[in-house]
């Protein structure tokens, strides 16, 4: 198939990168829209006949942003706190849970051990949606209505890391482990020196998925949450989006859709190359 | 008198099985205490997901078997919410069973063969431009959710100054302004074309890893064998060779497609859409559960969506599980 391509490096090549070129931009126009809208000044987010790009970028909208919440009964970056503290201790956690569980079901055998991995593959397909009900019973049983922990806690069942990982972690060769028990390590020192440093591309693909999943959710603030203060900043804009926008709401909505999707894009990139090496081994067998 | 001690009567008990039941429960006990490690690195995952996915599953299977309101204790009715939905929910087989086979039939299925033809494209670019393409197809998915409704209600906006209004006007496809969300007539497709924009997140990924996988040396034994174009050799080479990172997205697939059946709320801004036009399971759920506390019969609906679900990925096994001898 590549000897195939050098031969026709020209035309069959270079329609392909056209053709995905622009398939490309086209995917891309809701982002090229959200960066654009967001430095609009307001009158441009009014314009007849609409343009996508902006003329005179000014920092408008996000000074609204400021001025605006800081006013309110909860000021805008008490949100944006929540948020950022809910996502970064989650992810941090969900690493660290999946890590030792994935080790653990890879390197160890025990009792259980397939039956749990079962488990595990039937709940890849799991939405907590589904079970908003039982789940919202369970949390306000354990007393854990308007506390982080009812942010952070559901987040650490996830069997999508831990499968990912666990996958990663048997390709490490078994042999490696043998010898550093010989040597006498324990399995504490294993994990810690063997295992993590081995796993740099898994733990940045589970924080990837975590840390977008955390970021974007808003079941946690509507259902567990009836302080304002324990909200976070994706439930305060689908507040602002879903009721009926005036003026200074589109201008402030522009700029806090920017702020939602600027974190995603700077941990994708930044682990981007991690991510697809380890899905080389996402395969279920 | 002399006690005897439950463990002294088992092992005196002349019968073989029970001697040897009492001998290897005592052994499974001292195996499961020399493994405890193994089990306290397990505790913290295994905690959670009993507490946040087992258990609300099994709550909610017991729920779906009786009448309650969020207040009241539950009230055992048997299978009467069951025979309800398929007998008397009007809303839910006039619109929401055809409303959500339209939409998963379209978004699953389609969403997956995208993401492998796309992802089969950027593979055959060369190395050092392939990351930008793949970013620019995943980028989407990352903005689903909340943020991405802005981006839609100002596309799809009813007046002139929405984006696919000004340039369907300004080609002179249509005369006046169309209510694009507001139209029971479009919203599905847009429901549909909005979500199949966002499905290529991380199965599409885990497509891309799975075809670094695939040994080369098998497309130059292909041709030997006498395969002629490329579709023969993605049939026969490429999704055999892959079948695990295709199972791993089907599944992504499957959960993605449940997840976006919510959309129809974010873009319209009501929870019930007009005329039920993109009524789907999800909305039926969230209408039953938040809006009318008629919990019981919310939960029969996440039992048969579960079980839904459930089929469809032994469904997706069955054609991409792995045989034992491969």
């Amino acid at each position: 198939m590549l000897l195939s391509f050098r031969k026709q490096i020209t035309f069959s090549r270079i329609s392909l990168v056209v053709f995905l070129t622009g398939i490309g931009i086209f995917m891309l126009l809701p982002i090229i829209f959200l960066f654009n809208n967001a430095f609009k000044p307001l009158n441009e987010l009014f314009l007849f006949p609409p343009r996508i790009f902006v003329q005179h970028p000014t920092m408008y909208n996000f000074e609204q942003l400021f001025l605006h919440t800081s006013a309110g009964v909860v000021p805008f970056t008490r949100y944006l706190f929540n948020s950022v503290f809910i996502a970064l201790i989650t992810t941090f956690s969900v690493l660290i849970v999946s890590t030792m569980a994935g080790y653990v079901l890879s390197k160890h055998r025990f009792h259980f051990k397939a039956f749990i991995m079962g488990a595990i593959l039937i709940a890849l397909m799991f939405t907590p949606e589904t079970v908003a009900i039982p789940r919202y019973l369970i949390v306000s049983g354990l007393g854990l209505k308007n506390s982080y922990l009812a942010h952070i806690l559901p987040f650490l069942a996830s069997p999508v890391a831990v499968f990912l990982m666990k996958q990663f972690i048997d390709q490490i060769p078994t042999p490696l482990i043998e010898a550093a028990k010989l040597d006498g390590a324990t399995d504490m020192y294993i994990f810690i020196r063997i295992i993590i440093p081995l796993t740099s591309p898994a733990v940045a693909t589970a924080a990837i998925i975590t840390f977008q999943t955390v970021y974007m959710d808003v079941e946690g603030s509507t259902l567990y949450m009836t302080k304002e203060t324990m909200k976070t900043l994706a439930y305060y804009v689908e507040a602002m989006t879903l009721n009926i926008p005036g003026v200074a709401q589109i201008s402030i909505a522009s700029s806090i859709g920017l702020l939602m999707f600027l974190p995603n894009l700077i941990i994708f990139l930044l682990f981007q190359r991690k991510m697809i090496q380890t899905m080389l081994h996402s395969g279920v067998k | 008198m002399k006690t005897v001690s439950p463990t002294e009567v088992v092992v005196s008990q002349p019968s073989a099985p029970i001697v040897s039941y009492g001998v290897r429960l005592r052994q499974f006990a001292r195996e499961c205490w020399s493994d405890r490690l193994s089990y306290l690195f397990l505790a913290p995952f295994l905690l959670c997901f009993i507490c946040f996915i087992i258990v609300p599953v099994i709550i909610a299977i017991l729920l779906s078997l009786t009448s309650f309101n969020g207040f009241d204790f539950p009230r055992f009715i048997g299978v009467s919410n069951f025979i309800y939905m398929f007998t008397q929910d009007v809303v839910f087989m006039k619109y929401t069973i055809p409303n959500t086979l339209k939409f998963a039939i379209v978004v699953g299925p389609g969403g997956y063969i995208f993401s492998f033809i796309f992802a089969w494209l950027i593979h055959q670019l060369p190395k050092s431009i392939r990351d930008y393409f793949s970013l620019a197809l995943y980028a989407p998915s990352m903005v689903a959710g909340v943020a991405l409704t802005m981006v839609w209600t100002a596309t799809f906006s009813g007046d002139s100054i929405g984006y696919l209004n000004q340039i369907l006007l300004s080609l002179g496809i249509i005369e006046s302004p169309q209510l694009w969300l507001q139209d029971p007539k479009y919203l599905m497709t847009i429901m549909i074309i909005v979500t199949m924009w966002t499905s290529m997140g991380v199965g599409f990924l885990a497509m891309l890893g799975g075809l670094q996988t695939v040994n080369t040396e098998l497309y130059e034994a292909g041709r030997i064998d006498g395969i002629k174009n490329n579709l023969q050799e993605v049939y026969y080479i490429t999704i055999p060779s892959m079948k695990p990172q295709m199972l791993f997205s089907a599944v992504m697939a499957i959960v993605g497609a449940i997840k976006a059946g919510s959309i129809s709320s974010g873009l319209t801004g009501m929870t019930i859409t007009p005329q039920y036009a993109g009524h789907v399971i999800n909305n039926h759920i969230y209408d039953y559960a938040f809006l009318r506390y008629e919990w019981g019969y919310a939960s029969a609906l996440s039992v048969v969506l579960l079980l839904l679900s459930y089929t469809i990925m032994k469904l997706c096994y069955k054609v991409f599980g792995t045989k034992e001898d491969e």
